[in-house]
């Protein structure tokens, strides 16, 4: 009998999910007001403050984060997640802005040499880390050295590659000296500086942000705390404790932020949301990915411009955002988000218009009237992507392709396609970067991880000579007809950004969306309700 | 076994109910389904059960009854073949073990006690993981999975039945090997082989559904039982009805072979 007993456990089972189910439904019934735009959020948030909601000094806000940080060290750490908390801790000579323009943080001021190779960097007088030792162009020195294998230690970033040498006139200079020009350098000192031989980053981190590291255990919580001596008195934060709980289950921090024990949750899916019901702040805006079907430019058929064309005409994108992401995503025309304001090319977006007819005719031109047979590889773990491939695979079928979803581990989809492009068609989230050319440069000829194999002189020209370029407006020109270049070869389907979402108590203010993954504690405050 | 027991036995007569259902539902899903269970429609999304669609639709808006009808094709003919698998091969190992016994004995149920020391699930998981997720992997691997149960039983069998005196008759007669172990000893070992694949089916359609929602079974966009539960549990709250129907149907069938085992066995153990 025991078999019976095993099945009547199961049914109960059953039994007291679907109860679940049916209390669930009850206490959702007011759907949560959602602002879209990062701009209207805060000017929301911004109306709120001049009533009578008081400012509140202190306080401790407990987030909901997903994953356990890999490496406390911020050059050790590869998970956005992780710098996204630790992002607090640490200051870089600028910080990222919210519309992709650096902020002078460290450093207080810089100026580059008329050839574009010299950075002079002037940095902040009377900065403390944590440990209460001054923050001097030593330290400056060192960290960049660490990152730039400049120490003859292996290098921790590629960004830093291009430095040649560097030079500290006086405790508050530094002078970064480059092989040769880089329009992308200035961008990457948004990179945390460490003190000087301190090499204990990873048990106990010290930096010079506006809060201190105060703990970490493992499987539950990370606490920050107030760092007191910060150097920026305008930006010197309110909240006294942040406390990370790693909360693998997404279910679970919606139910977490419906009991009180959660004050934010960053990145709450749509269905999560729509679970939390009213008295909440959703703040969503784009968060400057790029969600796409890379297609292997060099792989019959695909080879051929015309049945890659064929293929974006075939998709309609506004099906998948309205399907996949619920509506919460921007459509893109080609490898980059309008969240890059300042580089972003309009229009390409209505390039291909959805036309079967058209996808068709371009078929038969190109000697595939009969369709073809197509590969789309997608990572396992991102169901946003495997739903993507449902609805894409069934879009193609109308003219004549056949679609087979293969599923694959995330490690065998980073070895397989992204390291040797052994692939046909592909789903996956490009991460936004601060500066156009980390963004663009992914499709030049001589890129390691090209994986679309995509290889087109006037584009390769177009990138490089924005990488050279220092006139801001010219360089932003040049990265404007590098998208249009990808978007009329057809390279990829450049789907859409889907946007982020952020839970927040209702009495809790100050958070900004930035072009990448940043929270910044030190702007945010509760108020009294 | 007599047949008139067994239909006096309310447990088979729930089980076969379930199961003579669960089949209709597939041979009919073989000619027809009320919509293509891939077919999308996007202005339906996540429709609560109605006349049109009696199961409502999922987040591509397709619809759930036909998804769940070609559902069970998936796992009838994994369910099948996968104890098929296990059943011969275990059968084998089995026979080998229990009538030679000696040495080759120790060595092969040596393996099976290794391969009883992962829960088979775990071991299903590493299979797939290695040979790569897909519709014959994945019966691959529910196969192998189920061949330690065969092997036990069979050799307990055989080890028991090779002692009696038809079978030293049969010996003392000069019969060889393969004639006592297919003429003497298996027919009288065919039930609980039959009990044991009952119960072994619904394991491996529940283990199929398992690995289907870790997302190393079946391959979307074909449709299958723990593939859908998968992707109805976001919309948990949106759509209780699409997690509740797939969840009930898979826990019918496993139920249903479960019910359907213990009433052939209700019947044997009456005949003893």
């Amino acid at each position: 009998m025991l078999k019976i007993r095993k099945t009547f456990v199961t049914g109960f089972s059953m039994l007291a999910v679907l109860s679940m189910v049916i209390t669930g439904c009850g206490s959702s019934t007011s759907s949560a007001p959602a602002t879209t735009g990062s701009e209207q959020a805060t000017t929301d948030t911004q109306s709120k403050d001049s009533g009578q909601d008081q400012r509140v000094e202190g306080g401790t806000v407990r987030v909901a984060m997903a994953t356990e940080p890999d490496n406390l060290d911020p050059y050790l750490s590869a998970a956005t997640d992780t710098s996204s908390m630790m992002d607090n801790v640490f200051d870089g000579l600028f910080e990222a802005g919210e519309n992709s323009e650096l902020v002078p943080a460290i450093a207080e001021s810089y100026q580059v040499s008329a050839d574009g190779l010299t950075y002079t960097f002037k940095i902040r007088n009377g900065i403390k880390f944590h440990d209460g030792s001054d923050l001097t162009a030593e330290d400056v020195q060192y960290s960049y050295a660490k990152l730039s294998g400049l120490n003859g230690k292996e290098p921790l970033s590629a960004k830093f590659a291009a430095i040649e040498k560097m030079e500290t006139p006086d405790d508050f200079t530094v002078v970064v000296k480059l092989k040769e020009k880089d329009a992308a350098f200035l961008a990457a000192n948004i990179v945390a500086i460490v003190p000087k031989d301190y090499e204990k980053q990873s048990e106990k981190p010290i930096g010079a942000g506006p809060f201190k590291f105060a703990s970490y255990t493992p499987g539950q919580q990370l606490v920050l705390e107030r760092n007191d001596q910060f150097y920026d008195q305008k930006k010197k934060p309110a909240l006294e404790r942040v406390e990370f709980k790693i909360m693998p289950d997404s279910n679970a921090s919606v139910l977490a932020m419906q009991s009180g024990d959660i004050d934010m949750i960053p990145g709450i899916s749509d269905q999560g949301a729509k679970q939390l019901g009213g008295g909440f702040q959703i703040v969503s805006g784009p968060q400057n990915m790029v969600q796409l079907m890379a297609l292997n430019n060099s792989v019959k058929p695909l080879d051929d411009v015309r049945v890659r064309q064929a293929i974006n005409y075939a998709i309609n994108k506004d099906v998948i955002i309205q399907t996949v992401a619920e509506g919460n995503g921007v459509k893109l025309g080609s490898n980059m988000s309008p969240a890059m304001k300042r580089y972003y090319q309009e229009g390409l977006t209505e390039r291909y218009q959805t036309d079967v007819e058209k996808a068709k005719a371009l078929l038969k031109e190109a000697g595939y009237e009969k369709g073809f047979k197509l590969a789309i590889t997608v990572p396992s773990n991102y169901t946003f992507h495997v739903d993507t491939a449902q609805v894409i695979a069934e879009q193609l079928k109308a003219v004549g392709i056949a679609a087979e979803i293969k599923q694959i581990e995330w490690s065998s989809w980073l070895e397989d396609v992204y390291n040797n492009a052994k692939y046909e068609a592909t789903i996956i989230g490009l991460t936004g970067k601060l500066d156009p050319h980390e963004v663009l440069g992914r499709f030049e000829t001589t890129y390691r991880k090209n994986f679309y194999k995509f290889s087109n002189a006037a584009f390769d020209d177009l990138v490089n000579r924005g990488r050279t370029e220092v006139d801001e407006a010219k360089r932003a020109d040049l990265y404007k007809e590098a998208q249009t270049i990808l978007t009329e070869q057809a390279v990829a389907v450049f789907i859409m950004d889907p946007s982020r979402s952020v839970a927040l108590k209702e009495n809790l203010h100050g958070f900004k969306m930035y072009p990448v993954q940043k929270y910044d504690f030190a702007a945010m405050y509760f108020s009294t309700k | 076994m007599r047949w008139n027991q067994l239909v006096r036995n309310k447990l088979f007569i729930i089980g076969g109910c379930l199961i003579a259902v669960l089949l209709g539902l597939m041979v009919t899903s073989l000619f027809y389904t009320p919509y293509g269970p891939n077919d999308m429609n996007t202005a339906m999304r996540l429709a609560p059960p109605q006349a049109s669609h009696w199961f409502g639709t999922d987040n591509f808006g397709r619809d759930i009854f036909s998804r769940i009808m070609e559902g069970t094709q998936t796992s009838f003919v994994i369910g099948i073949a996968s104890v098929a698998i296990g059943l011969v091969i275990g059968l084998l190992i089995g026979a080998i073990a229990g009538y030679w016994g000696g040495w080759l004995d120790e060595i092969l149920m040596r393996v099976i006690d290794a391969m009883l020391a992962f829960p088979g699930i775990l071991l299903a998981i590493m299979l797939v993981s290695v040979f790569g997720p897909g519709f014959g992997n994945t019966i691959v691997a529910l196969g192998i999975m189920s061949v330690p149960a065969f092997a036990r039983i069979a050799r307990s069998g055989f080890i028991q039945y090779k002692e009696f005196a038809f079978v030293k008759a049969a010996i003392a007669r000069g019969a060889g090997s393969l004639r006592i172990i297919t003429h003497h000893i298996l027919p009288n070992i065919t039930s609980p082989l039959i009990v044991a694949s009952t119960m072994r089916f619904s394991g491996s359609i529940l283990a199929e559904a398992g690995l289907s929602y870790l997302g190393l079974g079946v391959q979307p966009p074909d449709p299958s039982w723990g593939r859908m539960l998968k992707e109805a549990q976001p919309f948990i709250i949106a759509a209780p009805w699409y997690v509740f129907i797939t969840g009930a149907l898979i826990t019918a069938m496993v139920l249903g072979f479960n019910l359907l085992g213990d009433g052939i066995r209700d019947g044997y153990d009456l005949k003893r």
